[in-house]
């Protein structure tokens, strides 16, 4: 427990701290620093939890399910931070950002990872939705810094979608809480995520019915589900690099995460009842629609960071479709594609930091010949989205054969839909991708100073999941999968 | 119920009439009394109405040389028309032999027909003023009586019936009871009930200004008696919407059988609930500027959104099982 | 179920509500955005008053702090720095047009009926005008998103938004009697930091692209640009 609170502490303490140092370069090494001291103390809590079990007590809640998101938010927070610095200050220098709104950046930047942690993290529904929302706030700012007229607008579509959304969510969870009341001893504890499941089977199938429509179409915002998703590509583009990392491999895992640990309820509640596979269905329709239709949109994107953000809505459509299927398989497959997901997507919005500023612009047209003017840059584009693109070995080839061989097993039809939608999405992505990396160098194009480690490090992480998963990350995810339907694969 | 065929019972009721007829004038008179002394003036007396209306009635009546024999038809048919919608509406006593008649349709329809011949007679001259008078007052009167019809529904949806002498048993025999549908449906029908006797801020009864005249426009043609019958006329319409109002929402005070200590509790009653009505209307028309007419859709949209938000929380609020 | 059969307290609970409904139908038909923030400000009193009688009722106490809370929070805070920023904004005379203001009442009221829709299969509970309630807030919910989908203009979007907020925060408190006393003042935490970042971008979106008329933000879409 004790590592618990080190690790909600530090970004706490971080996001305070922020605001205090002027000195950028300064804040800079620090960001890292806290971010590493995280994700210390996350190891520290993982190792605590595979000793002991899940770990809970009234206000928070470490189980097999949470920790390994725990462990993945503070390990891409740690590395974004090493890749923001020299970002962020490339930007400073091209006098894009002052130092002012450098400290509200970094400030923002930790009070981000500590909202994400605290909704991992806690025991309670609604203070679930308040991180959640707080996330949210927190990144308004980061994704407006800019203060282009495009970058405000992308913030104020982010602010008021996600804000309408999100209420709904807070609706759905009232409607839980109003559900919950009726059943337990004590009605305070109505939120308490280990209380409900609990009592989940006792609580009423239609309120449940109802709350989850609305907890599913608020957090759905926030997933970017097709048609909630308008705000994401805007706020990826517009905002800082660093920022789009993060969003992508980190936020959206955090709202499908609340997502599913509703839906344990609810399908515990309407086991009995004529629809006990509802709010499974709607998962799968809605990941569907969201996986099809952001493949395509992929085809007509011009700018880079826009067409990696419509591949976020395609994969977390793919990992909510898995959750909807249901059953060990799919569950397994769904939790691994938002780990691998997660790891590939943030290194690609890394690595298309870099390619913005070797090519000054956004624009895919004027992105070119990555690989001549600077080779790791156009190896890592060209990995990363070899990996994203679910090509053998990487982990995410893994996560999509088990999620086919799931969709065969129960829905046979869907997965000729499933194939058609990869086959979609991989043209879409490799048309823009291979002039970018390949194609003749525009003139005065120069190499910028890079930090690719931290991209190595990820997709050798997604290599090393794919062709031989490690032991004690297979143990976790089992254990997981056992938690959220009930019975485990291996 | 009262024996149908109990003549004391009919004299009551025809005496209830007369009472209506004769107490409109005053109604008149008192809102315009307290509208002076709010504006610092003295103001007529009570009985001017009364002199006005005998004055009109021995004075020779023109007619235009136009006008078709409708033109003289229109008078008694509006001034008719009105005072039996005013008789189906229970003034002192819940009960009497009319409350078989009194339907809230039959009562809207009665004033539909008065409206429409007021509006043909307007026209039947030709003059300018008379035919965009007339103009006026349907589109007025075509959105404030969806406006009312929504209103009143929603009342007779909680007593279960049209009859206003039932409505008002029902509001007397469950007391007390703060129902967000009465609140709303009582809004509702105030503007409704401004916008249909034709006071501020729809249309200003006291003036004959060209570009603003609804009411006056539609009468400018008219002299002598018919003149005095169309004023009267306005004048019942005026007591009737007030009447309306208070019994249907406070009917504290009516009386319930026909004898003679209930019945003048009813007569005090009610003229103490319209005196109070009469200075909320004059306090109001002090209050308020007449706006322009095409912001009286705007208006009464808001009266009929009100008679909708009284349904919807009545279905909603009151009746969900 | 029998209005009669409940006592004044909770009868006025629904008047209270019926009247908060209104007012968020007023606020949709209402052009004059000072008028809209005072509309605003007495919808949060109905909330503040209303927390008030149900803690009175059901003896909570707790909810005498949210009660407080909102008071100072919608009544008070927020409309007062709505009103200074617009009158920076030099917004004070504005006046929006509102377009197609029929079919957005009829909308509305379309929402309304909706929103029973939504809660009527809520049966087996036995206080069913808690449900009713709760299909009233749910229309206070709808209301907003109407505001803010009808209105161009962004002070009237951010009214809208919180105005939903309002008809969250009624929701819980007749249904649950409030949530536990973190949530609250989490939701109450955002609900600040989300006013205090609205007046942060009202002066982004003016000084980026000289007005506060959200049919200006049309640079990001997927049409060719």
């Amino acid at each position: 427990m004790n590592a618990l609170y080190v690790m909600l502490g530090l970004p706490a303490v971080g996001a305070i701290l922020f605001v205090a140092i002027h000195n950028t370069r300064l804040a800079g090494w620090l960001n890292i620093g806290v971010s590493a001291a995280s994700l210390a103390a996350s190891v520290l809590l993982a190792w605590a939890v595979m000793q002991q079990g899940s770990l809970h007590n009234d206000n928070f809640l470490v189980d097999s399910f949470n920790i390994y998101l725990l462990v993945l938010t503070t390990f891409v927070g740690l590395t974004t931070a090493i890749f923001s610095r020299p970002y962020m200050q490339h930007v400073c220098e091209e006098g894009r950002c002052s130092t002012v709104r450098m400290r509200l950046y970094h400030s923002m930047f930790q009070s981000f990872m500590f909202t994400m942690l605290l909704a991992l993290s806690t025991n309670n529904l609604g203070v679930l939705w308040v991180t959640v929302e707080g996330a949210t706030l927190a990144t308004v700012m980061l994704v407006s810094i800019y203060r282009t007229p495009e970058a405000v607008e992308a913030a104020w579509k982010y602010f008021i979608l996600c804000g309408v959304g999100i209420a709904q969510a807070l609706f759905g969870t009232i409607l839980l809480y109003f559900a919950a009341q009726h059943v337990l001893v004590n009605p305070e504890e109505g939120l308490n995520w280990l209380t409900l499941q609990q009592h989940s089977a006792e609580l009423s199938p239609t309120v449940m019915a109802i709350a989850f429509v609305f907890l599913l179409v608020g957090y759905g915002t926030k997933i970017g589900l097709v048609p909630l998703h308008q705000w994401l590509p805007d706020a990826h583009s517009e905002g800082p690099t660093p920022m789009s990392a993060m969003l992508s491999g980190l936020l959206l895992n955090i709202a499908l995460y609340a997502v599913i640990r509703v839906k344990m309820l609810t399908d515990s509640s309407l086991a009995a009842t004529q629809h006990p596979h509802m709010a499974g269905h709607l998962l799968m329709g809605f990941g569907l629609i969201s996986f099809l239709i952001a493949g395509l949109f992929l085809h007509r994107q011009r700018d880079i960071k826009r067409l990696f953000s419509y591949s976020s809505i395609e994969h977390m459509g793919l990992a909510t479709f898995a959750f909807g299927i249901g059953g060990p398989l799919a569950t397994f497959a769904a939790l691994l594609h938002m780990l691998v997901h997660s790891l590939t997507k943030s290194s690609i919005f890394i690595t298309v930091g870099h390619a913005t500023h070797i090519a000054g612009t956004q624009n895919i047209e004027h992105i070119r010949g990555l690989i001549r003017t600077q080779p790791t840059v156009g190896w890592g584009l060209l990995f990363g989205v070899a990996a994203i693109a679910g090509f053998p070995p990487f982990g995410i080839f893994t996560s999509e054969f088990l999620l086919l061989n799931a969709t065969m097993q129960s829905w046979p039809w869907l997965s000729v839909l499933l194939l058609i939608g990869l086959g979609i999405a991989f043209a879409g992505l490799f048309r823009h991708l291979h002039p970018m990396v390949y194609g003749a160098t525009p003139e005065g194009q120069s190499a910028v100073k890079v930090n690719m480690i931290p991209v190595a490090i990820q997709l050798l992480l997604v290599i090393w999941i794919g062709l031989a998963m490690p032991a004690f990350l297979a143990g976790w995810l089992d254990q997981a999968v056992q938690l959220i339907s009930g019975k485990g694969l291996l | 119920m009262a024996d149908l065929l109990n003549p004391v019972d009919w004299l009551l009721a025809l005496l209830q009439v007369l009472l209506f007829a004769l107490a409109a004038p005053l109604l008149a008179a008192w809102v315009k009394r307290i509208k002076s002394r709010l504006q610092n003036r003295r103001g007529p007396s009570l009985l001017q109405p009364y002199r006005d209306l005998r004055k009109l009635f021995r004075k020779e009546a023109r007619v235009a040389n136009s006008a078709s024999p409708l033109f003289r038809a229109a008078p008694y048919v509006v001034f008719s028309a009105t005072l039996i919608a005013a008789s189906t509406v229970p003034l002192l006593a819940v009960h009497l032999p009319t409350a078989i008649l009194a339907d809230v349709i039959v009562l809207v329809g009665f004033l539909a027909l008065a409206r429409f011949f007021l509006a043909l007679a307007g026209m039947d001259v030709g003059s300018a003023f008379g035919g965009m008078g007339a103009s006026r007052e349907m589109l007025i009167s075509a959105l404030a009586e969806p406006a009312m019809l929504m209103a009143i529904f929603t009342l007779t949806m909680s007593a279960h019936s049209t009859n206003l002498s039932s409505v008002i048993q029902h509001v007397l025999d469950s007391g007390l009871l703060l129902r967000p549908s009465f609140l709303f449906a009582l809004l509702a029908l105030l503007l409704v009930a401004v916008a249909e006797t034709g006071r501020i801020p729809i249309d200003n009864p006291a003036t004959h200004l060209e570009l603003t005249m609804v009411h006056e426009a539609m009468i400018l043609e008219y002299s002598g008696r018919h003149l005095a019958l169309m004023e009267w006329a306005a004048q019942i319409k005026l007591l009737l919407y007030g009447v309306l109002i208070s019994n249907i929402f406070l009917p504290w005070g009516m009386a319930q059988q026909l004898e003679p200590l209930p019945l003048l509790i009813g007569l005090a009653a009610i003229a103490g609930k319209l005196m109070l009505l009469g200075v909320v209307l004059a306090v109001s028309e002090t209050l308020v500027a007449k706006m322009r007419l095409f912001r009286v859709p705007a208006y009464l949209n808001l009266a009929f959104l009100l008679g909708l938000l009284g349904m919807l929380s009545h279905v909603i609020l009151e009746v969900g099982v | 179920m029998n209005l009669a059969q409940l006592g004044l307290l909770e009868q006025s609970i629904f008047v209270l509500v019926a009247l908060a409904l209104f007012l968020s139908f007023v606020l949709l038909s209402q052009a004059r955005l000072t008028t809209m923030i005072h509309v605003f400000a007495w919808q949060g009193f109905l909330l503040a008053l209303l927390t008030a009688i149900v803690a009175a009722l059901g003896d909570n106490p707790h909810l005498y702090i949210s009660a407080l809370l909102t008071f100072l929070l919608k009544v008070l805070l927020i409309p007062a720095m709505l009103h200074r920023l617009i009158r920076r904004l030099e917004l004070e005379r504005h006046q929006e047009r509102l377009q197609k203001q029929a079919l957005v009442m009829m909308a509305g009221a379309a929402l309304v009926i909706f929103s029973y829709w939504v809660v009527l299969p809520i049966t087996h509970m036995e206080l069913a005008h808690i449900r009713n309630v709760v299909s009233l807030s749910l229309a206070i919910v709808q209301l907003g998103m109407l505001l803010m989908v009808a209105r161009r203009q962004v002070v009237a979007q951010v009214i809208g938004f919180m105005s939903m907020e309002n008809g969250l925060f009624l929701a819980a408190v007749a249904a649950t009697a409030g949530m536990p006393l973190v949530v609250e003042l989490g939701i109450a935490f955002d609900v600040l930091v989300a006013a205090v970042l609205f007046g942060v971008f009202f002066f982004h979106i003016r000084d980026s692209i000289d007005t506060l008329d959200v049919d200006q933000l049309t640079r990001l879409s997927e049409e060719e640009r």
